[in-house]
């Protein structure tokens, strides 16, 4: 019996066994099905899609992506409608306004004042104001100042009008010409402007003289002409505005043309902002340093380009300045020879300083 | 006249990249420069999504409205083109555009960038000589009456490239049977975005019609308001 019941009790084994994996397998399913069936709904449904997909893709997140281009993870930047929201409909339009209102003012004071001419009439005995090297600094800035404003203010307004008028061709040339002097010149200009802040630091500090010639406007409230030392007030906060807005301006310049070191959009729009308010602040200034050292002034810009000045002037402009070199006053002869030994009248006083 | 765009589906991309060698191989970019890219969020994640990203040809493009040279112009189609004889490779169009469409060959010292190269939707650009074209712009397949490769080459058509219009229907006819409430980029969340008793593959035809109709949309109307 056994022998023939051991096959049986075998198979029943067997067949006890096969239920109990069935029933253990039923049992998983039974409590894991609905978990199953969840993730596969979840795979199923896979994508992050809808609001909080394009909430966040708008935020600039970034993800994964085989391009090696730069910033390439991320999907959208926003910032960079802000950035032409700001350089197009402020920065644009405020430079206009900055610029239009020098030329404005300084129109108005041209044609209700006229050149300031000198008081008295020349003696025709020279000082010497600047030296060869102050000057050809000046000049060597001045050039490469106005080469970058002229480009610069070609590369902001320049597509408004030059096409129109002077053809495809002649623009295709110009603004290509302009991006390359501009991005080329520029470092130049910030070595000479540096040598400029530093050579001329000394002269430059604001005092008790200064502030009696800002509050008689520089001579035009009143009749009397301001004391002024070697700079007057007005020469003093040029020398400043060139300083601070020149740093600043040639800084954000630097960065804007070397994209070299990482620099993303968003570096690259801040740095454009400031760079392109401040530089037409800066032009705005300009003007009335240009105008004041051209027509503005008689006897002004001889002194820059000869170097000397007339004793007139300088005791008319400078008088407390000329009281101290008066005895400099050489006869015009003599001017060409002292200029090589090239001692300016305030280097000297720089040393006193 | 057709306002052409481009559309990717996120809920098809698979981010196989085939529309960027597509890319590539039509137009034969230089080194280093890829018009077109795919990428994922959340890679790996369970919700990953991809979406392929090249120039959207903005009807209101930023990169036209900051380009100091006015080198941009839009074609009849919508396409926004270049010339690179005007460009002078100042940046400002991949500053201005918010999927960093604009791509450089160097980045150098004094901003030497080179000239500007972005997707042209297969469009060419302005050169007469169609050998020039080709070696300066890329593929010109519009002008063969081709839609762009990119596109034509996308496996599951998650990418699509045509007519505003019609690339706006297709996608609609596509939410409709994937049961989505709203338009393009609406999540599969059917307790939030079902309308009542309409579950995607139990609505019958003329149910589907009535969501088709009802989502329909002029897209004309939406370009020209943009």
């Amino acid at each position: 019996m056994t022998k023939t019941t051991q096959p049986d009790s075998r198979t029943v084994k067997a067949l006890l066994q096969v239920f109990a994996v069935l029933f253990l397998a039923g049992l998983a399913i039974l409590i894991f099905a609905p978990q199953a069936s969840a993730d596969a709904a979840a795979k199923v449904q896979g994508n992050f899609a809808g609001a909080d997909y394009w909430r966040e893709v708008s935020d600039g997140t970034v993800g994964y992506t085989t391009s090696q281009g730069a910033e390439h993870g991320q999907l959208i930047n926003v910032e960079g409608e802000r950035w032409r929201e700001l350089r197009n409909k402020w920065i644009s339009p405020a430079g206009l306004y900055a610029i239009g209102g020098s030329l404005g003012l300084l129109t108005l004071v041209y044609l209700t004042l006229g050149c300031m001419k000198l008081d008295k009439p020349r003696t025709g005995r020279l000082i010497l104001r600047w030296g060869l090297f102050d000057r050809a600094m000046h000049w060597f800035v001045a050039i490469t100042f106005l080469t970058l404003a002229f480009t610069g203010l070609n590369i902001l307004y320049g597509k408004h009008f030059i096409p129109e008028y002077f053809g495809y061709d002649i623009w295709k040339n110009l603004i290509a010409l302009s991006k390359f002097l501009h991005n080329y010149i520029g470092p130049i200009f910030s070595i000479g402007l540096l040598m400029m802040i530093i050579r001329w630091f000394g002269n430059n500090f604001f005092n008790m003289t200064d502030l009696k010639w800002f509050i008689q406007g520089g001579g035009l409230i009143g009749n009397k002409h301001p004391s002024a030392e070697f700079l007057n007030g007005g020469e003093k906060g040029w020398y400043w505005a060139l300083t601070i807005l020149g740093l600043v301006v040639v800084g954000s310049g630097l960065i804007l043309d070397f994209p070299l070191f990482g620099l993303t959009r968003n570096d690259m729009q801040t740095a454009n902002l400031i760079h392109g308010g401040v530089s037409l602040l800066l032009v705005a200034i300009s003007l009335g340093h240009i105008y004041i050292g051209t027509i503005g002034s008689e006897g002004a810009l001889e002194g820059m380009k000869t170097g000397y000045v007339d004793e007139t002037w300088a005791k008319q402009h400078h008088d407390l300045w000329y009281a101290e070199v008066k005895d400099q006053a050489i006869d015009p002869a003599q001017a060409g020879e002292s200029d090589k030994a090239d001692k300016p009248g305030h280097a000297e006083k720089a040393e006193q300083a | 006249m057709a306002k052409m765009k481009f559309l990717c589906d996120s809920e098809r991309c698979i981010e196989c990249n085939g529309c960027v060698t597509a890319c590539k191989n039509a137009n034969e970019t230089e080194w280093g420069i890829q018009r077109r890219r795919v990428v994922t969020i959340d890679d790996g994640e369970a919700d990953e999504t991809s979406i392929s990203v090249a120039c959207m040809h903005c009807t209101d493009a930023p990169c036209m409205a900051v380009c100091p040279t006015d080198c941009f112009y839009q074609t009849d189609d919508g396409i926004v083109l270049h010339d690179k004889d005007l460009c002078i490779g100042c940046g400002y169009c991949l500053f201005a555009c918010p999927f960093g469409a604009p791509q450089f060959p160097s980045e150098g010292a004094f901003g030497e960038r080179g000239k500007m190269d972005k997707c042209t939707f297969c469009a060419g650009g302005p050169e007469e000589d169609p050998a020039k074209e080709k070696a300066k712009y890329g593929a010109n397949r519009i002008a063969e009456g081709k839609l762009p490769l990119c596109a034509e080459m996308c496996s599951t058509k998650a990418l699509l490239a045509g007519d505003a219009q019609q690339v706006s229907d297709i996608f609609r006819e596509r939410v409709v049977y994937r049961g989505h409430k709203d338009g393009a980029w609406s999540s599969v969340d059917e307790q939030k975005a079902q309308p009542k008793n309409l579950v995607p593959g139990e609505m019958d035809q003329q149910q589907m019609a009535a969501l088709a109709s009802e989502l329909a949309v002029d897209a004309s109307n939406i370009i020209a308001k943009a």
